[in-house]
């Protein structure tokens, strides 16, 4: 990977940027991230170069915006080793989660069809599958984890049966960063005719990743949690699902010819899930988003972040003051408590030292059988984060208890 | 009271001493109890505020809930304060409440304890967790009010 320091010099946030006094500690990257000039240059590009619709005239403008658009799906199809036209626009993780529930769900699903998901699942991967419970009459069944909070290929094994129809699971949590071993449910799965949906939320920023290898049915993710602009994301789709399965939004740019009578022809995947005039200025701001995280390297890039966790957590784990939930993960995110301390209090204490982290509550069965806590505090690491952001971290980690955590008021 | 906003060591102390014992810290089931539940979509904060309150004077308040250091202690300190007092009195000391909280003019010497949380704002987010239980008494007591009205 490139200097690490040259690479800061790419993203204006970590420009002088203050928080309560201190320079500002982004270890936040699992809500979202910061980005590089490139990507907001492509978005400002597109506004005073190029600015007309995609998909929809004649003129030269047009044309360039429509090759810009294709581009970036051509883009986003390599990184994950995609063919082009099995990535869907949408407007991040969330929307693709309900677009696959709802488009899939409740065509094909009927009474006593079984969808599985995990115990940890973000919740825009369980409630749209809730609802499409209450829609066909099918149920939703949880893979339970094992005490450290993890989720076993045995403990998926178990649960199988004819009955599941969908198998819905993040690749990698978002409460305790582990990674699912997602190729063997994949062919597990299929074996018993169901399809897996992948949550790749916390996975495509931080992982290389090949959905041909993995053989997962779809996966979505969202761009402004690597590095592009919020508003903006993408599934991938095996393109005989994408075929198969409804749009749940209508309209202009997803037909090819509709009359009076109801008769509605659809175009192909991938314009038939794009109605109405799409987030130009996302999707090129996500092309070059993309196009910044294949010049680091999606190996490199994910080697450098596990160093530097290794280094954090090392040295907390051996913190009589901190407990800590997941110390081999092989991910950014590093879910933590400081002992005796309120995981919202311990937030705002991080804060009044410049460092950005997540206090969260996590649903109610991870919390009581794994975590045996009511939240807990989550700090997320990304490529642009240093070894010198770490000790200022740590230092901070060590010196926090009750009375310190207070003092930020006084 | 002036001299005590000069002392974060008492202050703090004060704050401490009513996250660990938290004073009137459990629900009570009897049907003179009116109760509002407070769940912030923001933040984790998720508790509940009762009172009894017979005709004009508040006669007690009860919290319960998961919460953070700063909520826990200003709806303990609330209760405390505003237990015993007739809704007049009870809502001059929340107007004083709130306009410390919001950098207002404020008259300390009716906040006692609760003078603790003065530069809670220095944390921006955490402004809702010193008001969530101060909130919660303000929507009772306003029902409180409506239903009198509509008796009276």
């Amino acid at each position: 990977m490139r200097n690490i320091y040259e690479i800061r010099q790419d993203f204006p946030m970590l420009q002088n940027k203050q928080m309560q006094g201190h320079d500002l500690i982004y270890f936040d990257n699992s809500a979202t991230t910061l980005k590089p000039y490139s990507v907001l240059d492509a978005i400002a590009y597109y506004y005073t170069n190029i600015t007309s619709n995609a998909h929809r005239s004649d003129y030269d403008l047009a044309f360039a915006v429509d090759q810009a658009y294709e581009n970036a799906r051509l883009k986003i199809a390599e990184l994950i080793h995609a063919n082009k036209n099995e990535i869907v626009f949408t407007s991040g993780a969330s929307e693709g989660l309900n677009l696959i529930a709802y488009g899939y769900g409740l065509r094909y699903l009927k009474e006593d069809d079984v969808i599985l998901v995990s115990e940890a699942e973000h919740a825009s991967c369980v409630l749209p599958w809730m609802r499409v419970c209450e829609k066909t009459g099918a149920r939703l069944k949880y893979i339970p984890l094992n005490e450290e909070g993890k989720l076993t290929i045995e403990a998926f094994r178990s649960i199988m049966d004819a009955n599941v129809k969908v198998v819905a699971l993040a690749q990698i949590s978002n409460v305790l960063g582990y990674e699912v071993p997602m190729k063997e449910i994949c062919e597990f799965a299929h074996a018993y005719g169901a399809i897996v949906v992948v949550d790749g939320a916390q996975s495509v920023p931080h992982l290389p990743i090949d959905v041909k290898d993995m053989d997962c049915d779809f996966l979505t993710f969202s761009a402004h949690k690597m590095c592009g602009p919020t508003g903006i994301g993408a599934i991938y789709g095996k393109y005989e699902w994408l075929e198969n399965i409804d749009a749940w939004m209508l309209g202009g740019g997803s037909n090819a010819r509709f009359d009076a009578c109801g008769h509605i022809l659809m175009k192909k995947p991938p314009a038939k899930f794009e109605s109405g005039t799409q987030n130009i200025e996302g999707v090129l701001g996500f092309g070059a988003a993309v196009d910044y995280l294949q010049d680091l390297g999606m190996h490199q890039l994910h080697a450098y972040e596990q160093k530097l966790r290794h280094y954090i957590v090392s040295h907390m784990k051996r913190m009589e003051n901190i407990r800590l939930y997941n110390e081999d993960a092989q991910s950014g995110i590093i879910t933590f408590n400081v002992k005796d301390v309120f995981a919202q209090d311990a937030a705002s204490y991080f804060n009044a030292h410049g460092i950005a982290v997540r206090s969260g509550q996590h649903c109610a069965k991870l919390l009581s059988e794994q975590l045996k806590t009511a939240a807990t505090v989550r700090a997320s690491l990304y490529f642009y984060n240093t070894r010198a952001e770490a000790d200022e971290f740590l230092k901070v980690c060590a010196n926090a208890d009750m009375h310190t955590c207070l003092d930020i008021y006084f | 009271m002036d001299d005590m906003r000069n002392d974060p060591m008492m202050l703090r102390s004060i704050i401490m001493d009513h996250y660990e014992y938290p004073r009137n810290h459990a629900l009570v089931n009897e049907e003179a109890y009116v109760q509002k539940h407070m769940a912030s979509d923001s933040c984790i904060d998720d508790i509940t505020v009762q009172a009894k309150i017979v005709q004009d004077r508040i006669e007690d308040i009860r919290f319960d809930g998961v919460a953070c250091t700063i909520s826990t202690a200003s709806t303990s300190i609330m209760s405390e304060l505003l237990k015993g007092k007739t809704k007049a009195q009870a809502k001059a000391i929340m107007d004083n409440y709130f306009a410390m909280i919001d950098g207002a003019d404020y008259d300390a010497n009716v906040l006692e304890e609760a003078i603790a949380f003065y530069t809670v704002g220095k944390q921006a987010n955490r402004i809702k967790c010193a008001t969530i239980g101060w909130n919660a008494m303000k929507e009772l007591l306003e029902t409180s009010e409506d239903d009198a009205n509509e008796q009276g």
